[in-house]
């Protein structure tokens, strides 16, 4: 903890940013681009991505159209590009729920008494049993089709995983010393939670997030090709994809570039997750 | 790259985050496997002498009882969940204008009336029975449309496991070889495998190999030619995944005393990896298993979908657009019990890797 603390002064600062390897700023620089796309797709790609040109329909990739264009004449490109928020946006959202759902059956059952950490784990192991797709199909059977319920859908099929990682988290930290010695100081068991145990148990669950959003980005794009996610107009990269379905033969590129963005999306947030992982591993390590 | 996986720990570094965001020791099921993530430590043996492994194998079988338990119950959660009156779901589905002395008739044959507790009794009783209810849409016993489609997905599975596990072995040997170009391509590979969408494979891979080359069919049926493509689309991204966790298992193993003691043995590099670090590496891979299966039932519905080919999944995903819930219950229940039973054969898989290796 002291060695973090004097990380935090400003000379220090430069020099660990200096310090950093190349491979760290090409991740943070195709982060940044991914955050521009979501945030602002009007500056990389000006044009309206639901504009229809009914006689440029089927365009090749060429200039002016770098990605081509789709059954409607609408620009690939564009539509990627603005695609990129609510894919980001589905995956962030349902990543939040699952670790929202999962600290507190982490902390219940990582914090909680004896009989409470059986049944609760019990109950963890039962929702593990669920296979991802499987789960979201259900639900959708009952609610119906949605972009809400993808994104509840696909957070609560992550909840056990983030459940099961905090709570061994939470049980590695409250055996350190901090917090024994915050016990013996007199401190109740709310201010031990939040100040001494949830501190050094979030990192891990932070990593773990980021590989998660990548995740959930695939899963949800997944449910948008089975036609089950927004709507078909909307620039999904899901809903895209199932579009390209249809013209498999004939167009490739309705195909291949919203892959390629959930691919390179997907390698980014695993690439980050790494990073932030190993960062936080060696932390805990050396407790 | 090779350097982080290195110096970084199994645990925190699993790709996946549903199942496995713990593939190491958190994914071991309590009982006799615990400590089967750290690779390279002694501990089953040394848990093996003070508790009897048949004490342990049937604590974790007691344990796989109550997670079927708990999985039925929640099935049950569902179908109270459901909106509208599961009388009128029962003579029909929504929209069959049943009349009223129809649904109390109904209600009395499916014990609607009576108390929840009671219900709750006669549903577990039918799951007991083999009973998975009615389909809407088939009028049929769900076990009746699921058990003639449970072949050709599991046949479609166990393909691709197979394929997975021999591409994840193949680079986890040589991404922890010596020559750093091949470490880095390699690892560099896994990372993009593992996030592929398999549907997206698929699609790309039916442009290439039919569309384009014409070796494969774009229709999957039940013949060798036409189960490649499929299995190969489900295969490559849980090789991803499989390929990092037996690394990182086989990296940890190598950094370990043993393998010190081997080298000065004069074990080639080669016989280290291969007869002392791989089964390091095949225990955490073991540990996913009951993951693997959780994904490979689900990437069948996608990749089914994208080859016109029979199977659970396609039958799920119309049963899903149809809102046949009773028919998705089904295949939901029956899944997650393979996943409790292939847990429950990993777990037993890795406690004779691991005997073996304690010996």
């Amino acid at each position: 903890m002291s060695a973090a603390l004097s990380e935090t002064r400003p000379r220090a600062v430069v020099h660990r940013l200096a310090r950093l390897r190349p491979g760290t700023w090409l991740l943070a620089a195709c982060g940044l681009v991914i955050l521009l796309c979501a945030a602002v797709p009007g500056l990389i790609a000006p044009g309206d991505p639901l504009a229809i040109a009914p006689r440029e329909s089927f365009l090749s990739p060429r200039w002016g159209h770098p990605f081509g264009t789709d059954e409607s004449g609408r620009d690939l490109f564009t539509r990627v590009v603005h695609g990129t928020r609510s894919s980001v946006l589905i995956g962030v959202l349902s990543t939040l729920l699952g670790v929202g759902l999962g600290a507190v059956l982490g902390l219940v059952t990582g914090l909680g008494r004896r009989w409470l950490d059986a049944a609760g784990s019990r109950l963890i192991d039962a929702m593990l049993a669920f296979p991802t797709l499987l789960l979201a199909l259900l639900l959708i059977a009952v609610r119906g089709p949605g972009v809400a319920t993808v994104i509840v859908a696909v957070g609560l099929s992550s909840a056990p995983g983030y459940a099961r990682l905090l709570r061994s988290e939470v049980r590695r930290v409250s055996r350190s010393g901090h917090v024994e010695a915050a016990r013996m100081l007199g401190k109740g068991p709310v201010a031990i939670v939040w100040r001494h145990i949830l501190p050094g148990a979030l990192g891990p669950l932070l990593a773990v997030a980021t590989l998660g959003v990548g995740q959930a980005i695939v899963w949800a794009s997944a449910l948008g090709y089975l036609g089950l996610g927004a709507p078909p107009p909307a620039p999904e990269w899901g809903a895209m994809l199932n579009a390209g379905r249809t013209y498999i033969s004939n167009g490739w590129w309705m195909t291949v570039f919203p892959g390629l963005a959930i691919v390179g999306v997907g390698v980014v947030a695993t690439l980050a997750g790494r990073r932030l992982s190993a960062r936080w591993a060696g932390r805990g390590g050396a407790r | 790259m090779h350097h982080d996986a290195r110096s970084a720990p199994g645990p925190t570094l699993g790709g996946e985050p549903g199942a496995s965001a713990v593939p190491g020791p958190g994914a071991a099921a309590p009982g006799p496997a615990g400590p089967a993530g750290r690779p390279g430590a002694g501990a089953p043996a040394v848990r093996g002498h003070r508790s009897p492994w048949w004490l342990a194998a049937l604590w974790r079988l007691l344990g796989a009882v109550v997670a079927i338990w708990l999985v039925a119950t929640l099935g049950f959660v569902v179908l109270q969940a459901l909106p509208g009156d599961p009388a009128e779901a029962a003579v029909g589905g929504p929209g069959s204008q049943a009349s009223a002395a129809a649904l109390q008739a109904a209600r009395e044959q499916f014990g609607l009336d009576q108390p929840l507790p009671q219900q709750y009794l006669n549903y577990l009783g039918q799951l007991l029975r083999g009973d998975l209810g009615v389909s809407y849409g088939q009028k049929l016993p769900v076990v009746d449309v699921i058990a003639p489609l449970l072949w050709p997905t599991l046949l479609l599975a166990f393909c691709s496991l197979a394929v997975a596990w021999v591409l994840a072995l193949g680079t986890a040997l040589v991404a922890t070889g010596r020559s750093r170009f091949a470490a880095a391509l390699a690892s560099g590979l896994e990372l993009v495998a593992s996030v592929l969408p398999g549907f997206w494979l698929a699609a790309v891979l039916v442009m290439v190999f039919s569309t384009q080359l014409g070796w494969f069919p774009a229709v999957s049926d039940n013949s060798a030619r036409g189960l490649v493509l499929p299995a190969l689309a489900l295969a490559v991204p849980l090789a991803g995944y499989l390929a990092q966790t037996m690394r990182e298992g086989m990296l940890s193993a190598l950094d370990a005393p043993f393998a010190a003691a081997a080298r000065t043995r004069g074990e080639t590099p080669w016989g280290l990896r291969w007869r002392h670090a791989l089964r390091h590496g095949l225990v955490p891979g073991i540990n996913l298993s009951g993951w693997a299966f959780g994904y490979l039932i689900s990437g069948a519905v996608v990749v089914e979908t994208v080859f016109a080919r029979p199977g659970l999944g396609r039958a799920l995903l119309s049963a899903v657009t149809a809102r046949d819930v009773p028919l998705v219950l089904g295949v939901t229940l029956v899944s997650a019990l393979g996943y409790v039973l292939v847990t429950l054969l990993a777990d037993a898989l890795v406690a004779l890797v691991d005997r073996r290796a304690a010996a």
